[in-house]
């Protein structure tokens, strides 16, 4: 086994062991939140995970970004072949090893990578442009101050530093190929590094160029093995997630509010129905009803909040944040995922201080029994989520089917149901509806109009 | 008018503003005008009908919700409605969307709907000229729209008007709020640099439509507000759909 194959081996071993880490962390945190039912057959989820996420029907609402995403997503799609064959290269020391199997298949792939791979190079710089040249309004907006800001750039940074790889182990390969055939395999004429290459690297000796190659061949590596492992910190954690986002998202209509069974059967049973289907029994113990945190919000909102891209389709297109209310469905998605991401951090470090007093007798830490004294309130504003007008225009935005007003509205009920808080010009219409049947109180009877048109 | 004893084609749920807000009624008489004249026969709940509880549910407050929402509920499956037409976006989305979780369901129209059909089947037929010409702009409501895909029934009524559809900046799948869903109508704005329905206004204004053709009672309400607070209101109108048509046919 060669020193490249050893050096190979660990660099794997030790990125799966952190990355093992780091997502089973994302799926607890996930977890963490309740369970729901998600609506809709299969066959009509798999769809939408075909058109919405494969497919990316929806970023096509806006061109520009849509076709520059669409290079490096494809750039990104067919590059996993080569990293199939750079693992099997790494793990057995061949060299291109699909070549003998693929022929001239092979000439086309790695073609299809090369054009791709200058697409891809085209949109990274186009987006760095978008956000710190041109700042785009959505790109630039006060949620994305501080790390989301670096993040966005760090990712497009880390592209480039792969592009730059495959493009230079490519280079320096088809050079090699004239100076050494029997190591150096015919590729057959890459658009690019066929072309490229001799203008930048003739003249270059045996040894540099085969310095070069692995040089390209380990900075391609690392750049997916940062990548992997970076993944779990940022907002390109879309990538895996929003396939699942996609198609866990309920197929129902988006005018149905979740029922709150436990609320209707005492309803029911206080109005003297028989209500239909199974009514959770009350306990004594009044529950909390809404949402305070994201261990009472469902795991889909969860999920979708690791999913999020921060794009801010959904902000831009907002009733509430255009006109300037501090409401920002992206930043409700963004805090979402911050608090979830500090109770899994709290959690992981065991410390029996985040045991709530109620079971202070308990001596492990767990999800059931964490308290740190913090909610989501901490994060989202009782005046963010009342500025929310539920027109559906972020759920109708979003690229990859988050739906943000979902959790708002769960705030909401905690608000009013759990709290007894929420805005004060609300209590005369509750009022109303409650004691008249109306959102207004008003003397008159409800049928007092016809009077005008019987008369007619 | 009132359900006792009666099995009519159609029951028309009137909502709170179409009983209560003297504009909204307006739209509500104009709906009975068009019912009446092309014969079908419909009936109100009257005082048995109660808010449909969206305002209460979509601020947090399920309990409200279901009182009232349970109590509709009630009523209509005791006369055994089973079709439904509403001049308001929101009445239609939760009587359709939320009541068969309660144990309602029926057949809901919005009365855009009804009335597109109701051309297409030849059985309401607009006398042209009243519009020809005026530019006529229309808002989509977000609960007839975005939420429930319908943005075809109401331009083909505007089209049988025979004025000249322009579409606003941001229409159908874009539309923007009129600023007065998830019970933001009954309270004030929180903190910001203007209100939505100016937003909105001023792209009504920028359209040069002159009449704004819309589909809810709260649209209404909130376009004409924004419309006056540019002191435009002697210029650009805003009309539900039905008041066009019924002023079109000279009803
Ligand atoms: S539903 Fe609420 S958060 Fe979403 S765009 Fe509309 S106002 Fe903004
Ligand atoms: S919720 Fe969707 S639209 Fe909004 S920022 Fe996240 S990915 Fe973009």
């Amino acid at each position: 086994m060669g020193i490249q194959q050893i050096i190979f081996l660990l660099v794997v071993l030790v990125t799966f062991r952190i990355a093992y880490k780091a997502y089973a962390a994302i799926y607890r945190n996930i977890r963490l939140g309740k369970d729901r039912v998600i609506e809709g057959s299969e066959a009509a989820r798999w769809k939408n995970v075909f058109l919405i996420a494969f497919g990316q029907k929806k970023m096509f609402k806006r061109w520009i970004p849509a076709v520059l995403h669409g290079f490096i997503y494809v750039a990104f799609l067919f590059t996993q072949i080569e990293l199939i064959e750079i693992i099997i290269d790494g793990l057995f020391g061949t060299h291109r090893f699909f070549l003998p199997f693929l022929g001239g298949l092979y000439t086309l792939l790695i073609n299809s990578i090369e054009i791709l791979t200058i697409l891809a190079l085209i949109g990274t710089v186009a987006f760095l442009a978008r956000r710190n040249l041109l700042k785009v309004p959505r790109l630039v907006m006060s949620d994305m101050n501080g790390w989301p800001k670096i993040d966005g750039n760090l990712i497009l940074i880390g592209e480039l530093i792969l592009i730059v790889g495959v493009m230079t182990m490519n280079g320096a390969d088809v050079m090699l190929q004239k100076i050494d055939p029997t190591h150096y395999h015919d590729t057959g004429y890459l658009a690019v590094s066929s072309t490229l290459a001799p203008i930048f690297l003739d003249g270059w000796g045996q040894d540099a160029l085969q310095v070069l190659e692995r040089f390209g061949w380990w900075l391609h590596l690392f750049a997916v093995v940062g990548f992997i492992l970076y993944l779990p910190l940022s907002k390109h954690l879309h990538i895996f997630l929003a396939f699942f986002n996609v198609y866990f998202t309920p197929i129902k209509s988006r005018g149905e509010m979740s029922n709150m069974p436990d609320i209707m059967g005492e309803v029911q049973s206080m109005m003297g129905i028989t209500p239909e289907g199974e009514v959770p029994e009350m306990t004594d113990e009044l529950p909390d009803f809404g949402a305070n945190d994201v261990t009472n919000l469902s795991w889909k909102n969860i999920l979708g909040a690791y999913s999020c891209t921060e794009c801010g389709r959904c902000t831009s297109e907002c009733p509430a944040n255009a006109t300037g209310k501090k409401l920002s469905p992206r930043k409700v998605m963004m805090s979402i995922r911050d608090r979830a991401t500090e109770i899994g951090e709290k959690l992981d470090s065991g410390q029996t201080k985040y045991i709530s007093k109620e079971k202070a007798g308990e001596t492990v830490l767990t999800a059931d029994n964490f308290d740190d004294g913090k909610s989501l309130f901490d994060y989202i504003s009782q005046e963010e989520i009342n500025a929310c007008t539920t027109c559906n225009a972020c759920v109708e935005a979003c690229p990859i089917m988050i739906n943000p007003l979902e959790p708002i509205l769960e705030l909401r009920r905690y608000e009013i149901l759990t709290n007894s808080a929420g805005p004060a010009d609300w209590m005369p219409m509750f009022n109303a509806v409650e004691n008249s049947g109306s959102v207004w109180t008003i003397p008159d009877a409800r049928d007092a109009w016809t009077a005008d048109v019987e008369e007619s | 008018m009132a359900a006792e004893n009666m099995q009519p084609e159609i029951l028309f749920w009137v909502g709170c503003a179409g009983s209560y807000d003297a504009r909204a009624q307006r739209v509500t008489k104009a709906l009975s005008t068009i019912l009446q004249n092309v014969g079908i026969d419909f009936a109100i709940l009257g005082t048995e009908e109660s808010c449909t509880g969206d305002p209460a549910r979509r601020a947090g407050n399920e309990f409200i919700f279901q009182m009232t929402a349970n109590q509709n509920v009630q009523t209509m499956n005791m006369y055994g409605v089973k079709k439904i037409v509403t001049a308001c976006p929101h009445c239609f989305n939760t009587i359709k969307n939320e009541y068969p979780a309660l144990g309602g369901h029926y057949d809901v129209v919005h009365h855009t709907q009804l009335i597109s059909t109701l051309i297409e089947e030849g059985r309401l037929t607009i006398e042209g000229g009243a519009y020809k010409g005026k530019k006529i702009t229309y808002h989509d409501s977000c609960y007839l729209g975005r939420v429930n895909g319908e943005y075809e029934a109401p331009r083909k009524a505007i089209e049988a008007l025979d004025g000249d559809l322009t579409e606003l900046k941001r229409s159908r799948a874009n539309g923007l709020c009129c600023g007065a869903g998830g019970a933001q109508m009954f309270k004030e704005n929180e903190p910001g640099d203007k209100r939505i329905n100016t937003e909105r206004a001023e792209e009504v204004l920028a359209s040069g439509a002159e009449i704004v053709a819309a589909n809810c009672p709260f649209c209404i309400t909130m376009i004409s507000d924004g419309i006056t607070a540019e002191e435009k209101q002697d210029e650009v109108m805003v009309f539900d759909i039905s008041e066009l048509i019924v002023n079109a046919n000279n009803w």
